[in-house]
């Protein structure tokens, strides 16, 4: 369960947010199927407590944390983010959840460390998805530690005021708003640094089209669709909403630009 | 016969409407996912393609029962295939584009799976043109072959298909083998029929 009290963080306030219905009917989740209404029909399934993190690799506090005592000590606040899906459509989610820099700095991590690393529960009979082979399972994903330490990298516990819905990836998921949501990796039980950069899941199916970084970037599109727009899903009946242009790093330049100085965009895609 | 295939045209243009009005009533009821466009657009290319399926049944259905009925029902077939795609082009270009000429005409040009869409629509468009009785009259052998385009059709709709998909690509290879197995019925069908051909000829000679 949340903390009681949870404050917004009033740096992170979008006035329009995405209706809780659409965000939590429309999820890319093939752990309970390919089609984006399977997760919110199969994902019940799921037993989201009690919940272990198994935290490893170069750290030096290890070993397996129970979700429940972190949440209670650690700070979850509420953020307004947009998300931007690698298939061009867009939403804003009011997320909360806790800094990954707050739980990576409980981990010690060693100075060796250059990679955090991510993996969704394995459990083909909580997740019949598992059972087909869509994705080489588990789901994993990856950040470098400076990302991971950036101030908008969240954990997040909780949308909408609530505990995450199963679909949304309870009862732990990582949200990255500048990069596109398939980093967002969901349900996590482990979480391990490295020195060496991780394959994530994508880029392990087709490194051509799906790359380690993932940065939202309008200048660089997807081999098969112009990444340049999206569709903004957003309240109400958005028959008539047409595109908007998408903005480099979703809009949050500010926080993240210095992170990339000097690297080729189009090449680290 | 006459009022039989009156009744039988009439319930099946009812039921290719069904996707149509499905569409419409699901939007009224907010029952078109998160992303309306989105979903206006898979059902629109899906129906196209599942209908011209259907048209392409129709002569293996008529050479199985030996019915004339199936070859009749071919014309509103194809006219729906084109209805469906037309609305799936509409959709893309003024719903999801919002009429943006120079982003459509960059998607056809740099999007291999628009460009095969585009190019199917365009072949349609001829077809569709030329249905009508007069125009078969006026077309003779021409109209033929002219029609035959539906084989270039069935190849480019499944390649659109295939192309677009993220990772699994399991439902257009179904569609894709459908579409093989009526071509392979045409081609293995038209062997027969010229060496019965050749067999009448030689024993005439």
């Amino acid at each position: 369960t949340l903390p009681t009290t949870t404050d917004k963080n009033e740096r992170f306030v979008i006035d329009e947010i995405t209706r809780e219905k659409d965000a939590t009917t429309y999820n890319n989740f093939y752990e309970f199927g390919l089609s984006k209404s399977d997760p919110a029909e199969n994902a019940h399934t799921l037993k989201t407590e009690p919940w272990t993190l198994e935290i490893g690799g170069l750290c030096e506090v290890q070993g397996k944390l129970d979700l429940q005592n972190l949440v209670n000590g650690i700070n979850v606040e509420e953020r307004i983010y947009r998300m931007r899906c690698v298939e061009a459509w867009s939403m804003i989610i009011p997320w909360m959840g806790f800094k990954l820099a707050d739980l990576i700095k409980m981990c010690k991590p060693l100075s060796s460390a250059k990679y955090v690393y991510f993996e969704t529960l394995y459990d083909p009979k909580q997740m019949p998805g598992q059972n087909g082979r869509s994705i080489p399972w588990p789901y994993r994903e990856g950040l470098r530690m400076d990302e991971a330490m950036n101030e908008l990298t969240l954990m997040a516990v909780g949308m909408y005021g609530k505990e995450l819905p199963n679909q949304n990836g309870a009862p732990l998921r990582l949200v990255v708003p500048w990069k596109y949501g398939f980093k967002g990796i969901k349900s996590i039980v482990k979480m391990k640094f490295l020195d060496q950069q991780p394959v994530n899941s994508w880029q392990a199916i087709a490194p051509q089209e799906y790359g380690f970084y993932a940065n939202v970037n309008p200048e660089v599109d997807h081999p098969r669709w112009s990444q340049a727009t999206e569709r903004r899903i957003t309240g109400g009946f958005s028959l008539f909403n047409s595109r908007i242009d998408t903005q480099m790093f979703n809009g949050y330049g500010d926080y993240v630009a210095d992170l990339y100085n000097g690297m080729d965009l189009t090449r680290y895609y | 016969m006459n009022r039989y295939l009156t009744a039988v045209k009439a319930a099946l243009f009812l039921l290719l409407l069904v996707p149509f009005v499905l569409i419409i009533l699901d939007g009224v009821q907010d029952n078109l996912t998160a992303d309306p466009i989105e979903e206006i657009l898979h059902r629109t290319g899906l129906w196209s393609l599942r209908i011209l399926l259907i048209t392409l049944l129709m002569t293996p259905l008529k050479v199985l029962t030996g019915s004339a009925l199936f070859i009749r029902l071919r014309r509103m077939l194809g006219l729906f295939t084109f209805f469906y795609a037309s609305m799936h082009l509409l959709v893309y270009v003024w719903l999801d584009l919002g009429l943006d000429w120079a982003h459509f005409f960059e998607d056809v040009i740099e999007r291999p799976y628009i460009t095969v869409g585009m190019l199917a629509w365009l072949l349609m468009l001829p077809m569709a043109i030329t249905s009508n009785r007069h125009m078969v009259r006026k077309l003779g052998q021409k109209w033929k072959r002219l029609h035959q385009s539906i084989y270039l059709v069935i190849g480019l709709g499944c390649l659109h298909f295939l192309w677009l998909v993220k990772s699994d690509v399991t439902e257009p290879l179904i569609y894709t083998g459908i579409g093989l197995t009526l071509l392979l019925f045409r081609i293995i069908h038209h062997k027969h029929v010229q060496r019965k051909a050749r067999i009448a000829q030689s024993s005439r000679s």
